[in-house]
């Protein structure tokens, strides 16, 4: 990266500002503000703080709704919500997806929508960390935050994941560099592991790298927890790795103090998906009967693990929740919105600050756009281009307040530090619009009907 | 609104109504002596009526809750049931959804619970869940008795710091009082290790449980809190643990008390757990008999049972250790959550069984104690929900405790094994409770020990938190009828809240947003920011969010209900 100057010329600083990009939602922020701006972003990752000072060019500034020609065209807020109330109304088997860009008070208007109309209610779960709430729901969930793992753990082992680039702080400010109350040296007090057929930027920095070979995740775990057990293995090697390497391992695995695992994923998405996750679950769990080992999955955006929360405090799943009966389902491979959209059911889909096209597989995207989608977000994406109604929303964390959860579950109140745009509106009141104009929509509906 | 309970059969332990037929009126939420004509009258002739139900001890509302429902949704499928005009869908059994949980805690006529776990760190997710029960009035008890800075106050034995500790979070989190879960035990757990007692160290910390329990019960006396110190012991569930629950609730009996609000100084949660004698679970028997005659003998103490329902629950708790010797038992997936500098827990799905000797031996022993302890007012309900059984079978367990005969029936007829007379004394004891005790249980002695001093009893200017039962106490014998008791008891025939009916004939017509329950301490403020001053250092190099994110703000708790107390006072 190139040399920049540090910014000098700001009118204010706010300080502990909260970064909404990845799942580590360092809560250490300052912002420097100059005219209602922010101009410099300071302890922020590149990540976090281009995210941060992106340039208003990609803004969404301006409710919109497509006409006849097929062209976006500016319209009032009154006419872009009542468009949108009409199709959420109206639809049969409406899908809102996306939530893990906004905040939990946003959320809380939405479900009430989704129970009002009958509406799937998913997140980006369903196409990145599914795998690991699958497993967790197999094999167990033994987590701690991350301040456990920054005063206690003298071995942190990364798996599947690479956070050097995916959350560039992790190491940084929780993981492995800093003191901990029983750390006291930082990183000298830790040994680094990075577990992943790639040599990664974490695997360069790591004390210990394991290139196991592509898809052969499963079968290491399985010969960590045979080692663990006394048990022989019979290979010489496994997924690549001589057995001797494996026996070590599980050995200095057994003899740490405190040892947490993070896995991304890298682990889930390669060939045996949730099976990966269940035997990392049981090797971690094995372990336990040594010495203390936590685990936590490497969420991606900043309240990706705040949507499955609090699906799960209101209706008792996380994900893939479908309403369409009057009571919640949730259904792998039935509720999810792949699912729906690959089998053509979803007849309006709402996306909230998310880009649904860029990780869906190519029948889903088709079908997305065959059908009314209506965008909540705050920049111009691949979304905007299939979108029917657009609803510029407003930045969580910069622009409004909100809550998220941390990848950990640690909840945390993001301030607001400047003005929104004028024309923007916080998706907190965009989504209760909603709910109030397709509540009326109902109301009517339902008097004509008893008269 | 004015109304007037017409001719029911009065139980209101508080003042001394033991059944008599009397009416019962409101007025703009509040219990009132007298109303004009123009009140409402709603007939219960003959029927019981009770102040609302008070419970002071459950999981409702929390991280750890979130843990079980994210990873348990085969407990969540159980309850699933279609919205109606008035309700949301519900999901759960052991687990229910927050909605749920409203619903059903109103569905038994109870209108006031503890949420006896929140880990200070996670508060806000605790008091987002609180705002997401509808129809009860939510307690939330910070944990205290493993955070870093307790042990080290405790340890230097610096009480005034500790007491200005306490207050400030309880601010900072919006909390009750003071709730203590395995002491040093918890911490050892952060090393995956345990204590055993309470004179067994914590690791690094050289801190004794018997110091954290003194320093956090002088500093509770020192604030005057309205609750006492509110007490998981150690060494839960292991056969001849009964002597540590003793020497803990012993080890405060010096300890004066300074609250003219509730009597007790220490409350014994889910005591049923801590009273077992023996070695191992091959030679284990009841200690309840040791327990209850401690407890029959001190007024300082208070506790609640944590009685086993006999179903397949989620147990949870914020003692790490025990989780995972469950879970090493059992073999079923286990969850933990350990919290930087304050606390752990740890969750395991379990099938207490009356095919199982242990889960029929744990169910005689939760009996035992509620029919050997002989004052009411020194004991309540719990199943320590969901840990026990879920709250939803309380109706259940007042009609075991009712009827000498059922109890009988159910040992007679294997409904649980051998091991639940065998081991225990509960053959022997025949002892079945009358109405007026089951109110005391469910809803008197709960509101005394928090010193709630707006709920819990008909008097007037309190609120009018009021349960009706379709049974008429003069005409039904409890000892033959358990299920009539129990049915009744599950579908009150009115739930009335702050004079509003929320329940009628057994359904929920009204819903109402949730109050949440916090201290305030007056008085304090010096020592408070004088400890702010000196700990901030250590929080901003220990914890991992930065202190002005740390608190809950107020929106967190929109209906807050703030007890004031003035510190010494
Ligand atoms: S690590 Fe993640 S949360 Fe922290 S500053 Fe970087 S992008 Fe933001
Ligand atoms: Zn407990
Ligand atoms: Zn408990």
């Amino acid at each position: 990266m190139a040399y920049e100057p540090p910014v000098t010329d700001y009118d204010e600083i706010v300080e502990n500002c909260t970064c909404a990009f990845c799942g580590c939602n360092c809560d250490d922020l300052d912002y420097l503000v100059k005219d209602g701006h922010v101009v410099g972003v300071r302890h922020a990752c590149r990540l976090g703080a281009s995210k941060i000072m992106e340039d208003m060019d990609q803004r969404l500034m301006v409710p919109m709704i497509r006409d006849e020609t097929g062209e976006l065209q500016e319209v009032d807020w009154d006419t872009a919500l009542d468009k949108a109330a009409e199709l959420i109304a109206g639809a049969i088997r409406p899908i809102f997806y996306g939530w893990s860009e906004t905040s939990i008070e946003t959320m809380k208007h939405g479900i009430r929508l989704g129970e009002l109309v009958g509406a799937v209610l998913d997140n980006q779960a369903t196409i990145c960390h599914g795998p690991s709430l699958q497993a967790v729901q197999n094999a167990g969930y033994p987590i701690a935050t991350l301040g456990e793992v920054k005063n206690r753990a003298d071995m942190i082992v990364y798996t599947g994941s690479n956070p050097m680039n995916s959350h560039p702080r992790h190491l940084g400010r929780y993981s492995t560099f800093p003191r901990g109350w029983f750390r006291q040296r930082g990183r000298f007090d830790r040994t680094l592991i990075t577990m992943d057929p790639k040599y990664s930027d974490t695997a360069k920095m790591s004390d210990i790298w394991i290139g196991f070979e592509q898809n052969g995740d499963y079968g290491f775990y399985n010969a960590i927890r045979a080692a663990l057990k006394g048990k022989k293995i019979d290979q010489d090697y496994v997924s690549g790795i001589p057995k001797e390497d494996i026996m070590e391992l599980a050995e200095a695995m057994k003899n740490v103090q405190f040892g947490a695992l993070y896995f991304g994923l890298g682990l889930t998405h390669t060939l045996s998906k949730q099976r990966n996750i269940d035997m990392a679950i049981e090797m971690l769990t094995d372990l336990n009967e040594y010495t203390k080992w936590v685990l936590t999955p490497m969420r991606g955006h900043f309240n990706v693990n705040g949507f499955n929360i609090f699906m799960a405090f209101e209706m008792g799943f996380p994900y893939g929740v479908d309403f369409c009966r009057g009571y919640q389902r949730y259904m792998n491979g039935e509720t999810n919105t792949i699912d729906l959209l690959t089998r053509k059911e979803c007849d309006v889909f709402m996306v909230i600050a998310a880009d649904p096209g860029a990780h869906y597989p190519g029948g889903a995207v088709k079908h997305l756009a065959e059908i009314p989608v209506i965008q909540v977000d705050i920049h111009w994406g691949p979304s905007t281009e299939i979108a029917d109604v657009v609803l510029p929303g407003s930045f969580v964390g910069v622009e409004a307040a909100g809550t998220s959860y941390r990848m950990d579950g640690v909840p945390i109140y993001m301030k607001k530090a400047i003005d929104k745009p004028e024309t923007c509106r916080d998706d907190e009141w965009i989504m209760r619009e909603l709910l109030e104009r397709v509540q009326k929509i109902k109301d009517q509906e339902a008097a004509v009907a008893s008269k | 609104m004015e109304y007037i309970l017409k001719n029911g059969i009065v139980y209101d332990p508080a003042n001394n109504i033991a059944g008599e037929k009397k009416d019962v009126m409101f007025k703009d939420g509040k219990i009132v002596e007298n109303v004009s004509s123009d009140a409402k009258v709603l007939d219960v002739t003959d029927k019981i009526v009770m102040p609302a139900g008070v419970d002071p001890h459950a999981h409702v509302a929390g991280p750890k809750l979130v843990v079980g429902r994210l990873y348990r949704p085969e407990d969540s499928r159980k309850g699933v049931t279609h919205k109606t005009d008035v309700c949301r869908s519900e999901s759960g059994f052991s687990i229910p959804s927050c909605p749920a949980t409203g619903y059903r805690y109103s569905r038994m006529g109870y209108t006031t619970v503890t949420e006896a776990a929140m880990p200070p760190l996670e508060a806000k997710h605790t008091h987002e869940e609180i705002t997401a029960i509808p129809n009860l009035d939510i307690t939330p008890l910070p944990l205290f008795g493993n955070n870093w800075f307790v042990m080290q106050y405790a340890k230097e034995d610096k009480i005034e710091e500790l007491a200005a500790f306490i207050s400030a979070w309880l601010k900072l989190t919006k909390g009750y009082g003071i709730k203590i879960v395995n002491p040093c035990g918890t911490e050892a757990w952060g090393w995956g290790m345990n204590v055993h007692g309470i004179d067994d160290p914590a690791p690094h910390w050289d801190v004794t449980g018997r110091e954290v329990l003194r320093a956090l019960a002088q500093a509770n006396e020192m604030l005057g809190l309205p609750h006492s110190i509110h007490v998981h012991p150690n060494d839960l569930g292991h056969p001849g643990n009964f002597p540590t629950t003793v020497n803990t609730l012993d080890c405060v009996k010096d300890i004066e008390k300074n609250s003219s609000v509730r009597d007790q100084t220490i409350h014994l949660t889910h005591a049923q757990f801590h009273s077992y004698a023996g070695t191992s679970w091959r030679d284990v028997e009841s200690g309840a008999d040791k327990v209850a005659d401690y407890i029959n003998k001190n007024k300082h103490v208070t506790c609640d049972i944590g009685q086993i329902t006999l179903d397949e629950t989620t147990t949870m708790t914020a003692d790490g250790p025990m989780e995972f010797d469950l879970h090493q038992l059992n073999g079923l997936k286990w969850a933990n959550k350990d919290i930087e500098l304050e606390t752990g827990s740890g969750i395991v799905p379990f099938i207490y069984s009356g095919k199982a000797p242990v889960s029929s031996f744990q169910w005689a022993v939760g009996l035992e104690l509620f029919l050997l302890i002989k004052d009411p007012w020194q004991l309540c309900l719990t199943t320590d929900h969901p840990h026990a059984g879920p709250f939803i079978r309380y109706p259940r367990i007042i009609s075991w405790l009712m009827s000498a005969e059922r109890r009988q029936e159910m040992m007679d007829n294997l409904e649980v094994r051998v091991w639940s007379y065998k081991r225990t004394g509960l053959g022997t004891l025949d002892r079945e409770y009358d109405f007026n005790e089951i109110a005391t249980i469910t809803r008197a002695s709960a509101a005394r020990i928090y010193g709630y001093q707006d709920r819990g009893e008909l008097t007037p200017g309190y609120n009018a938190d009021i349960a009706v039962y379709d049974l008429n106490p003069n005409d039904i014998d409890p000892s033959k009828e358990p299920a009539a008791i129990e049915k009744a008891f599950g579908n009150a025939m009115y739930t009335i809240k702050n004079g509003e009916i929320l329940v009628k004939d057994g359904e929920v017509v009204k819903v109402v947003p949730s109050h949440t329950l916090w201290t305030d301490v007056k008085g304090f403020e010096e020592q408070e920011n004088a400890v702010m001053e000196k700990i901030m250092p250590t929080f901003r190099r220990f914890y991992t969010v930065k202190f002005e994110n740390y608190k809950v703000h107020d929106h967190f708790a929109p209906n807050p209900i703030v007890t004031e107390v003035q510190a010494g006072k």
